[in-house]
């Protein structure tokens, strides 16, 4: 098994109030940064990220996000550039870069490139297609979104194997000097892709053989897609196993259970991963399939229907009611009790941590596990404290038991390495007696 | 009401679903970003002595969305082989916010094709002053809130069938991804487009250019830019009424479209 550490590296001295005014994360005005205090985290958070490697994590996992302070990594490959240099052991995985939002895949393939060559071949490059926010703050044509995603990826791939200089008139992009003088250490660079339930997207790893990340996605409907992905392997000449999934899950560790339930409230700073974006930048037209849309349409009760002249002026006044405040934190606080019952938020002591690891591990079975650090304002000191309990502590108890049952992670085993001759039936890939006996909501 | 129909022809390469009511010399109607509104009391008014034609633009739901229609400038060439391959003389058109957009294409590709125009509250030309209402950056509640000011107006909770059922959400989920498509960038104008309205202005098109007084969609601005590249356009301004003046005030809107299309 492959074990990550991964943080959004939140802005942590905004206080909660201009969030939940603005209903979301993005939106909320940059008027609220703070040099001073903006340049202590951007530094804090790769010192933070040496240290995870220190403790024995095998990876820091990273992202970006745009114009928000849910995450502060606007430029991941910068940061991954400077990773690939003062670390030396951990994997650096970028989960992702935004293909449609950058624009300009032969830069990305460079910058790769870059960041795998400074670090001696420990890149895994993640692709992703941005959240429909991301397609706003970097006006990329929502309805072209999945076009942009394939054309840039393969381009990429093109760059790192194809020997220059070549031409390329694609559909959305046009170079007609391609020969990138920096090329990956790795003769291909390992691609895990994080995606929180899409089928398509399941489906178009499941093809590359990609490893698929789960972004703590409920554990019920995280089984249907490893089998949706399976299921595709199967038909395609292999069998799908723990290299072939991943999962990211949100965790906080401190001394004791009731320490680490008060600081684990960072999740839901804000409203938490819930609040990234409000309804109308969440979804951008034609950034999702017509299926996808379909089922929208089709789920009952849905907020999406019923729009009548009176729902819509019921609607008009968007005001903000400061009275509001408490009955709003008060739901959040429920929400944040009901998320560690269903498993999708793991804060703790040590010990805590370890068995709901482990039963989580038991039914989904995945060959890379990651750690994703709490948000919020949870100052230095506790969030090191979490790194270090979860490294020395909680991990090896993980990988123990991760061993035992048999999870081989990418590195391991090569995603796709298992042929399944024709009309041989799979093998299964989740646990979902497991899954039954975990009683969850 | 009028006798109308929904039909299916193969038109310039691909089939084209058309809505057809009325009788009389052909008006073409170019429906707006969000989709056809279904047939209103203008529409009925109208038809009494014209044939309307009003084309459900391709990819928004009826018609198949072709793949090579980049921007409206393509719509516009594609209605043009429309208009040829339907063998309409001439035809006026109609044409609302987006739809106009396109309709000042189809003129400025080809003055010569059409009768005249008429843009009601038109996208397409980039204001100096205000900004165009960014319907993308809005769930369709607030879309369909900004688009009206006179709220009081009958027909408001009947346009799109009344409440919104999963297919009407589905219809507006692809308007949106084709409008996207077409003006996400630069939204929802042609920087060229002025420019290339010399054509229709040395032809002399008769041009009637429509605007409701509290339009919160598309600025003042952009009648008067406009007005500078078709100087031959009459303007009427609709009072009490947002973008959507032919449903806030159908007796004023079909007033000014009967009398400048006499």
């Amino acid at each position: 098994m492959q074990i990550a550490h991964f943080t959004e590296r939140p802005v942590r001295y905004i206080d909660e109030a201009p969030v939940l005014q603005n209903r979301a994360f993005f939106g909320v005005s940059n008027s609220y940064v703070d040099r001073e205090k903006s340049a202590d985290d951007y530094n804090f958070y790769l010192d933070e990220a040496c240290y995870v490697e220190e403790v024995g994590f095998d990876a820091i996992a990273m992202n970006e996000h745009h114009g928000n302070p849910f995450c502060s990594g606007s430029v991941v490959n910068i940061e991954a550039a400077i990773l690939a240099r003062i670390t030396s052991k951990a994997k650096i995985v970028i989960i992702g870069n935004m293909l449609p939002g950058v624009k300009h895949p032969l830069r990305v393939a460079e910058e790769l490139a870059t960041i795998d060559t400074i670090s001696r071949g420990r890149l895994v490059s993640g692709w992703v297609r941005g959240a429909g926010s991301e397609q706003f703050f970097n006006n990329a044509n929502p309805a072209y979104n999945r076009e942009m995603f394939n054309e840039a990826h393969q381009f990429i791939l093109d760059c790192w194997t194809k020997d220059g200089p070549w031409r390329y008139e694609g559909k959305h992009f046009h170079y007609r000097h391609v020969n990138p003088w920096v090329r990956p250490y790795q003769e291909m660079p390992q691609q895990w892709i994080p995606g929180v339930l899409s089928a398509e997207t399941v489906m178009w790893c499941a093809e590359k053989q990609y490893p698929y990340l789960g972004l703590g996605t409920a554990l019920g409907p995280t089984c249907d897609l490893w089998d949706m992905y399976a299921d595709k392997s199967a038909e395609l000449g292999y069998q799908a196993g723990p290299e072939n999934f991943g999962y990211l899950l949100p965790i906080f560790c401190a001394d004791t259970d009731e320490k680490a339930q008060e600081l684990g409230k960072g999740f839901i700073f804000g409203g938490g991963q819930n609040a990234f974006s409000r309804p109308e930048h969440t979804l951008p037209p034609g950034y999702n399939s017509k299926s996808a849309i379909r089922m929208l349409g089709q789920q009952p009760g849905g907020s999406w229907l019923g729009v009548s002249k009176e729902k819509l002026m019921a609607g008009a006044d968007d005001s903000w009611d400061a009275s509001a405040y408490d009955a709003l934190k008060a739901k959040l606080i429920a929400g944040y009790e009901k998320v560690q019952d269903n498993m999708q938020i793991v804060v703790g002591s040590p010990e805590t941590c370890a068995q709901k690891i482990k039963d989580i591990l038991s039914v989904i079975r995945p060959g890379v596990f990651t750690c994703f650090a709490v948000q919020g304002n949870v100052g230095d000191k506790d969030r090191l404290r979490s790194v270090e309990l979860l490294g020395k502590e909680v991990l090896p108890d993980v990988r123990k038991f991760a061993d035992e049952i048999g999870l081989f992670g990418p590195f391991d085993r090569t995603p796709g390495s298992v042929k399944l001759a024709p009309g041989t039936k799979r093998a299964p890939v989740v646990d979902r007696e497991a899954l039954a006996k975990l009683n969850l909501p | 009401m009028a006798t109308w129909k929904e039909e299916t022809q193969n038109l310039a390469g691909s089939d084209l679903v058309l809505i057809r009511g009325g009788s009389g010399k052909p008006l073409l109607v170019l429906h707006d970003e969000l989709g056809y509104t279904g047939w209103m009391s203008w529409n009925e008014e109208l038809a009494k002595d014209r044939e309307l034609i009003i084309p459900l633009q391709p990819g928004f739901g009826k018609s198949p969305r072709q793949d090579w229609m980049w921007r409206h400038r393509d719509l516009a060439n594609y209605y043009l082989n429309v208009i040829r391959e339907l063998g309409l003389e001439k035809p006026d058109v109609l044409a609302f916010s987006a739809g106009a957009y396109t309709a000042a294409e189809m003129a400025a590709a080809n003055p010569e094709l059409l009768g005249s125009i008429t843009l009601v509250g038109p996208m397409g030309i980039k204001p100096d002053e205000g900004e165009i209402f960014d319907i993308f950056a809005s769930t369709i509640k607030t879309c369909l809130r900004q688009t009206v000011f006179n709220q009081e107006a009958k027909e408001f909770s009947e346009i799109y069938g009344g409440e919104m059922s999963a297919e009407q959400f589905e219809l507006f989920e692809d308007a949106r991804a084709e409008s996207a498509r077409l003006g996400w960038e630069p939204y929802m104008f042609n920087p060229s487009l002025p420019d290339l309205l010399r054509s229709a202005k040395n032809a002399k098109l008769p041009a009637l250019l429509i605007r409701g007084s509290e339009d919160a969609v598309v600025p003042q601005d952009c009648i008067r830019k406009y007005h500078d590249a078709l100087p031959q356009a009459d303007i009427v301004t609709i009072k009490g009424t947002g973008h959507r003046p032919e449903i806030e005030d159908s007796a004023e809107f079909v007033a000014a479209v009967k009398h400048f299309l006499a």
